[in-house]
């Protein structure tokens, strides 16, 4: 080892806890990074294998009753690699171990074989027996949930009619990795589920023998989607067809994916955050760093070492510490992202996980945090390779103060001496204290931008359940029924109230743009479901227009007042051009309502209703559920309360893990940003402080003068880091954006103290740490050296 | 009084430096400070030169200039056959690299460095170096080589710092005020030092001070006053550095 090496590791002994502060906020940085960029990977690899190896279909369609022969006609359409015809159906199980109703959608599979889309991944038991009455495969999700084995036996209600079912095994499908309704905010793994049953019965159960009421596409490549899509539905327009859809609007895939977009903006903004910090402290460290060691360093020149040399010396120190930030944060982010893979284990269910840490992530988290350091320190290493020898090698003339503007204002003319130094102190280096307290204020930024997403769920769920429903369950009937059923509704035990309502699959058409919806109709006298909009204003249903939640307004670039083509996708299938009177908050979906009567007369067949809204006792809840489960017509009652009361437990553990790291991230940066600028402040003010303490000021009154101006700083910085928290997670809101949704940027004043709380109690800690050094100042020492 | 040997008549030999009409202005904000004002100068192998003058004579400039850490406003430098004043600074820096020892008033030692290690830093980018233990040996701290510079004393400090410069043999050892932050009895160690290296290593020496006594010790005295030589005398006979009295 050469003498400058061995003066490398001296140096940096001697830096150690400033380099270990740094090290830590480039181990931030790097751990979100590699975290959320291999989990990322390893979700996107793992799900495109699935896809592949199950065969995921492309485009799906639902139809209300087509003939099988028609599969042929379908399969014929250019682009279209392969069609599966299926019958899917609700049902409706009446569980040992719940009180209610649970709600299972039924998939059918070809009586033999596998199916060409959509394949299962059978994890236990065995592919049902054609032959054999109600044996049916479970999905893993509603199998855990209910702990269901192969040979459980479960009553349900298909059709309206009792049917025992055998679990003959437990599966997963690539179309329900994410196992939720479309139109809830939160999956009910309890209350709803997916079983598979071979075609035959499947079809004798709903009267859909040699016939199909869904089907699913496999493209060729090369396929042009929306003129595949348009010729499908041109093809089932007869058979009752709901408009094909592609995966963009396939429920779990959606879901997926949204998550994957959410994992993509973690992977950028909070590392860039972390390594624009750690790059700033390194500056102002290695600055110090080489304002001390001028003279050796004019000293090395003289000896004849190079410019170059000599920058590739210091450049290493800081090489050294961002590398041991590389490999702390290697550490902690593969470990991070294993846990954090685990936990989408829980939400979504892929065939197998397919985690792994991707040597190449680290090395990309490794040439970031080397390009952050770089930026960091290329002026400090340019300096020192342009120090003229000859210059320094006489000390550093004396900086220079003078009176501060703050002063002259006159608003600091009672501050005591020590105060004034501080103020100055500062006002010496203004923009070093200017990136300081950016610095110490991006760490309540990062603070605030990884826990604010726990306040946008709490408001919408309050949003939700406050002031949107107000009801306890959704009842849907198997088939629309007169207005006499909402009496019988209203009778069952427990019912406080019951509001009817319609639905009807449609497209809506503005222009060149189409989407599907649901369209509900909604009685004119209602309690129970209080649409709000945009500004939260309770808003009427109108007499004759159209109601439309934010998200299909913006699908469909509808603004108040245009009116959209309405064509309904069942029943006779009628148009008619309607006007949106206003847009609705909705965080649920794609929704449009419009008044119950005026929906009934454009349908055409009479005064109808799809289900009802139920206020319950919550007393009587058990005795309702009962009557419901006895009752044939009715094909299931939700509750989104129970679903709420289940993510919630899920969450909770998730987001408390989270909020640990997010405190320990937050308190990293602000401890080393504050720390490593009273240091500075203290090397370069040691001769001040102890000459203080020489001409009789007490301990506590010289501490004073340095944490006095770290103090500053910090409470500078609290209002700024708050407010720049806030931007940052409008950023976020807007970077998780989807087509169909976005989230209400919304922070809680908890989260604002928590974050203040957390980066002063850091600052408070580091100004301690330095305080025991200030302390053991040697008086008689520092006043002898000559720096 | 220890006469060590009698002033050569005439230059010993060729002469190594080679220094004409140099001048040497600094601009500071506004202030123009011309630290030189034209220097002829020829420096000889194995001389022992000490400069003198007060502050702002121009002194450090010159020896600056000499060490290739500072080139000059106008005039020309050669050592032997490099023209100093037209070598860029990479060849300014091999210049001092393989030819040039300094030691400095405030010794400039790393102080996250052994004494051994201080000379190491040196021997590691010479030619044909002493040993770090050999030239720490020479300036009597064979046995502090383990020590870092806060556990030695300032003269000790400063013998590391002489033992550093001549670790690399160079042809030239270069002081600025080496004596200046010490006490008498520590000061005269450590020119005894720098005198020995003279003489037994043959080492082209300039020292400068403003302490006259040490003048004594020197070859050729020459005496510089607002940036021109005032006076420039050979001693008849040099004056052992112990026998030294400030």
């Amino acid at each position: 080892m050469t003498a400058l090496q061995t003066k490398l590791i001296r140096d940096l002994a001697y830096l150690r806890t400033q380099a270990v502060a740094i090290a830590l906020v480039i181990g931030c940085g790097v751990a979100t990074f590699v975290m959320s960029v291999s989990v990322l990977r390893s979700l996107e690899r793992t799900r495109d294998r699935y896809y592949d190896d199950f065969r995921f279909a492309q485009l799906f369609v639902q139809v209300k009753r087509a003939p099988r022969g028609l599969a042929e006609r379908l399969a014929e359409i250019p682009g279209v690699a392969a069609v599966q015809t299926r019958v899917v159906a609700e049902l409706s199980l009446d569980l040992d171990d719940m009180a209610e109703a649970a709600v299972g959608r039924m998939v059918s599979i070809p009586d033999f074989g596998e199916p060409a889309l959509n394949r299962l991944h059978l994890r236990r038991g065995r592919m049902p027996d054609p032959e054999r009455r109600g044996e049916v495969l479970v999905n893993e999700a509603f199998a855990l949930a209910h702990r269901l084995e192969p040979g459980d036996r479960l009553r349900a209600l298909l059709n309206g009619r009792r049917e025992e079912l055998t679990v003959v095994g437990v599966a997963l499908s690539p179309e329900y990795i994410y196992q939720i309704r479309a139109g809830d905010l939160f999956p009910d793994d309890r209350r709803f589920g997916v079983f598979w049953m071979r075609e035959r019965p499947l079809a004798a159960a709903f009267d859909l023998t040699e016939a199909f009421n869904d089907a699913s596409f496999a493209l060729m490549h090369g396929a042009v989607e929306p003129e595949v899509i348009r010729r499908i539905d041109d093809l089932l327009a007869p058979y009752g067809g709901l408009g094909a859809v592609g995966r963009a609007d396939q429920v779990s895939h959606r879901y997926v994916s949204d998550e994957l977009a959410q994992l993509r903006a973690m992977a950028s903004v909070p590392p860039a955050i972390f390594l624009l910090v750690a790059a700033f402290v390194l500056n102002v460290v290695l600055n110090r760093v080489i304002a001390t060691q001028r003279e050796q360093i004019a000293a090395l020149k003289a000896f004849g070492y190079t410019p170059a040399e000599l920058g590739w010396h210091f450049g290493q120190l800081a090489l050294l510490i961002v590398l041991a930030g590389v490999a702390i944060g290697a550490a902690v982010g593969g470990w991070l992202g294993g846990g954090l893979a685990e936990m989408y284990g829980r939400f979504f269910r892929f065939a197998r996980m397919d985690y792994r840490l991707d040597p190449a992530v680290v090395l990309l988290a490794g040439g970031f945090s080397v390009l952050a350091g770089a930026f960091g320190v290329t002026a400090a290493l340019w300096r020192v390779m342009r120090l003229p020898a000859a210059e320094a090698m006489r000390p550093e003339a004396p900086a220079r103060y003078r009176v501060t503007w703050l002063e002259r204002t006159g608003l600091l003319r009672r501050l005591s001496q020590v105060m004034r130094m501080a103020v100055r102190q500062i006002e010496r280096h203004p923009l070093r204290a200017a990136l300081s307290t950016l610095g110490v204020a991006l760490g309540v930024a990062v603070m605030i931008l990884g826990s604010f997403t726990r306040d946008v769920v709490n408001y919408i769920i309050d949003f939700q359940f406050g002031a949107v429903q107000h009801y306890d369950y959704t009842i849907t009937l198997y088939e629309p029924a007169a207005p006499d059923a909402l009496p019988a509704l209203a009778r069952l035990p427990g019912v406080l109230r019951a509001e009817p309502y319609r639905a009807v699959p449609v497209r809506l058409a503005h222009g060149r743009r189409t989407h599907r919806a649901g369209l509900l109709g909604l009685a004119e006298d209602r309690e129970l479901l209080q649409l709000r909009d945009t500004a939260e204003r309770v808003v009427a249903v109108p007499a004759d227009g159209l109601l439309l939640s934010e998200a299909l307004a913006r699908l469909l670039d509808v603004r108040r007042g245009d009116v959209l083509q309405v064509q309904v996708l069942e029943g006779s299938r009628p148009v008619r051009s309607l006007a949106v009177t206003d847009t609705l908050r909705d965080f649920s979906g794609l929704s449009a309502y419009m008044d119950l009567a005026a929906l009934n007369r454009f349908m055409r067949e009479g005064r109808l209703l799809s289900g009802a809204f139920l206020r319950i006792d919550p007393a009587a809840e058990a005795r309702l559920h009962a009557r419901l489960k006895a009752t044939p017509r009715v094909a299931g009652a939700s509750s989104q309360h129970a679903a709420l009361r289940g993510f919630q437990d899920t969450l909770s553990e998730n987001l408390l893990r989270m909020r640990l790291f997010n405190v320990a991230f937050a308190g990293i940066i602000a401890f080393g940003v504050v720390y490593n600028a009273a240091r500075i402040t203290l090397s370069e003010r040691a001769r001040e402080l102890a000459t203080l303490r020489v001409i009789g000021l007490t301990r506590a009154e010289v501490s004073g003068t340095l944490l006095g101006e770290v103090a500053l700083l910090t409470l500078a910085a609290l209002p700024l880091g708050l407010g720049l928290g806030r931007l940052l997670a409008g950023l976020a809101v807007k970077a998780l954006e989807t087509e169909t949704q976005r989230f209400p940027l919304v922070v809680a004043s908890s989260t604002y103290a928590a974050a203040a709380v957390t980066v002063l109690a850091a600052a408070l800690v580091s100004g301690l740490v330095v305080r025991r050094r200030i302390d053991g100042l040697d008086l008689v020492a520092v006043l002898k050296s000559r720096d | 009084m220890t006469v060590i040997r009698p002033p050569p008549a005439a230059p010993p030999s060729a002469a190594v430096f080679v220094v004409r009409g140099v001048t040497k202005v600094y601009r500071t904000g506004e202030v123009e400070v011309r630290a030189l004002r034209g220097i002829d100068l020829d420096l000889h192998a194995g001389e022992f030169v000490v400069l003198l003058g007060p502050s702002g004579s121009g002194k450090s400039t010159l020896l600056n200039i000499l060490g290739g850490l500072d080139v000059p406003t106008s005039g020309t430098v050669r050592f032997r056959d490099h023209d100093l004043t037209r070598e860029d600074e990479a060849a300014l820096t091999r210049y001092r690299r393989e030819h040039v020892g300094f030691v400095f008033q405030f010794y400039n030692l790393m102080p996250s460095l052994t004494a051994r290690e201080n000379v190491a830093v040196v021997t590691d980018i010479a030619a044909a170096p002493l040993a770090p233990e050999e030239a720490l040996r020479l300036v009597g701290l064979g046995d502090r080589m383990d020590n870092f510079p806060a556990q030695l004393s300032g003269g000790e400090q400063q013998r590391v710092a002489i033992a550093r410069s001549i670790a690399k043999r160079p042809d030239v050892l270069l002081c600025d005020e080496p004596t200046g932050a010490l006490d008498v009895k520590t000061g005269i160690t450590v020119l005894e030092v720098i005198e020995r290296i003279n003489r037994e290593l043959g080492t082209t020496t300039v020292i400068i001070t403003h302490n006259a006594v040490i003048a004594g010790m020197a070859d050729r005295v020459i005496t510089l006053s607002d940036g021109r030589i005032a006076s420039s005398y050979r001693n008849a006979a040099r004056i052992a550095a112990q026998s030294l009295v400030w």
